[in-house]
């Protein structure tokens, strides 16, 4: 996995839970070219810990002096999002791994539909300035439950295409209304709640959008759980995973080798074969198929409950 | 019925299977007279279907009744593919994203339909094929690029430049045509019996 050793230079609050960060090379360096809907790889070092979140990147894609990421707190999580929040400071240097982009857009839709919930909005910030460079037919609509969370409206150029729903005000997004009456060639693309992005693949499946159509993206974080044992039949070890830690991470502790990108249940790359499993695996990812989920595990998000799982590691 | 099961080497062997029924917005059928009846069967598999369905029917005047009788919310009746660019162009002018297509009849109405639909913005994923009737293929000359339509031989002579073309398994999803290459071009002269194209 490759990185960049970046500058903290910029900390700026959007709202009150959400804080916008700017990453500049320490010499002022060109840093690599992304593309809207990329993101990176922030390592924290958090005392003993090390935790390593995915973040969208922000930023006009055409701006190639820094990365930014807008960062939500979350107060339950596992504590990287407070790490950004209260431990970072302007000047430091971080570990940002290099812009991975599963969520690009497909330049050969006709319209680009864009749904964003809360803070999902991010990697739409990247790709507007990119479609409006191109000339090409978008609309975005920016749902939130209160109008103070629309915290990415400033950020937004000039004479962008947006619809803002605030359901406390009583204006929902009507999603069934808004799917109907798109022109042939619309691509969707989604990035919200789970469940936001669960109503709108439905309601556009049932109305029949293809699924080559339909794009969505939401990075899961690894939940805490029970403590479980985990028997790595390749390197011969038997791993105990706490309750705040995800089995990517114990593998990692263990110096067990294993492949990653998104670390949110999205990419597919540390996919593992399941060899045994006394007991049953808590799948939390968005890769496996349903017919493999008995025989693969992907150690980011999924947890295990019972006498002992055997992964091929 | 025929279901064309895809060459191995060719990827771009275009794929049909029978039709399905699939949750749509609204539909958009196409056939000639032999593909008709997979639209019965479509109609009599998924009867809500048709009150939100335009068809159009290509040279299938003999079908017309029994798909009158299913009662869908237009038909539309052409006497032959010269027609159907100006009457699908119709049919797709106001559609939105939701709109499923179903095709049955032959490869150069299927091949010619989808590409007009396509190039209209439908994606891939919302046009369903079902192979029937003729195996005559519309073809393209890569040489010329004269299109004849329902060539029954391999080889045959292109009606724009005169080669004894080849009739390949490559397909042109953009033109709605598969490819006819000189079959002679090494050996000038040397052209293969033409034989009836089975598959």
């Amino acid at each position: 996995m490759t990185s960049l050793q970046l500058k903290l230079t910029r900390k700026d609050p959007l709202s009150p839970r959400i804080t916008r960060f700017r990453f500049e090379h320490p010499r002022a360096a060109e840093l690599p070219a992304f593309s809207g809907g990329a993101h990176v790889m922030v390592e924290m070092r958090d005392g003993e810990r090390l935790h390593r979140n995915a973040y969208s990147l922000i930023s006009d894609p055409s701006d190639r002096t820094g990365y930014e990421i807008a960062v939500q707190r979350e107060d339950g999580g596992r504590g990287g999002s407070r790490f950004m929040h209260g431990q970072t400071r302007i000047g430091m240097v971080m570990n940002i791994g290099l812009p991975v982009n599963l969520f690009a857009l497909d330049l050969t839709a006709r319209k680009h539909l864009l749904i964003a919930g809360g803070v999902g909005v991010t990697p739409f910030l990247a790709q507007i300035p990119q479609l409006a460079r191109l000339g090409a037919a978008y609309e975005l609509h920016y749902a939130v439950r209160r109008r103070e969370e629309l915290a990415a409206l400033p950020l937004l150029p000039a004479g962008a295409a947006v619809h803002v729903h605030v359901g406390a005000e009583g204006r929902r997004l009507d999603l069934a209304a808004l799917l109907a009456a798109q022109p042939l060639g619309t691509h969707l693309y989604v990035c919200a709640s789970e469940r936001m992005i669960r109503a709108a693949r439905e309601t556009a499946l049932a109305q029949g959008w293809p699924q080559e159509a339909v794009h969505s993206e939401q990075f899961l974080a690894p939940a805490p759980g029970e403590p479980f044992e985990v028997h790595c039949a390749a390197s011969d070890r038997t791993l105990s995973v706490g309750a705040e830690q995800s089995l990517l991470e114990a593998l990692e502790a263990a110096g067990i080798e294993t492949p990653w990108l998104c670390r949110g249940g999205a990419c597919g790359q540390c996919e593992t074969a399941v060899l045994a499993c006394d007991g049953s695996i808590e799948h939390r990812d968005h890769w496996l198929e349903p017919a493999e989920r008995a025989s693969r595990i992907m150690p980011c998000v999924s947890r295990f409950r019972g006498r002992l799982l055997t992964i091929d590691r | 019925m025929t279901t064309v099961p895809p060459s191995p080497a060719i990827a771009s062997r275009p794929r049909h299977a029978p039709l399905v029924p699939r949750p749509c917005g609204a539909a958009l059928m196409v056939a000639d007279q032999a593909g008709a009846a997979a639209l019965l069967t479509l109609a009599g598999a998924a009867p809500g279907i048709m009150s939100r369905t335009t068809v159009l029917l290509c040279a299938a005047g003999g079908m017309a009744g029994a798909i009158r009788a299913q009662n869908p919310a237009r038909l539309v009746q052409i006497a032959s593919t010269a027609e159907l660019p100006a009457a699908l162009d119709a049919a797709l002018r106001d559609a939105r994203m939701g709109l499923h297509m179903f095709l049955a009849g032959s490869e150069g109405l299927i091949g010619q339909a989808r590409a007009i639909a396509m190039a209209a913005g439908l994606p891939a994923g919302a046009i369903q094929s079902e192979h029937r009737g003729t195996m005559a293929r519309r073809m393209q000359c890569v040489h010329c690029k004269t299109i004849a339509e329902e060539v029954a031989t391999d080889p045959y002579d292109c009606p724009g430049c005169g080669r004894a073309l080849f009739v390949r398994d490559h397909f042109s999803r953009r033109i709605g045509a598969f490819q006819g290459v000189c079959v002679d071009a090494e050996t000038p002269g040397e052209r293969p019996r033409p034989v009836e194209i089975r598959a």
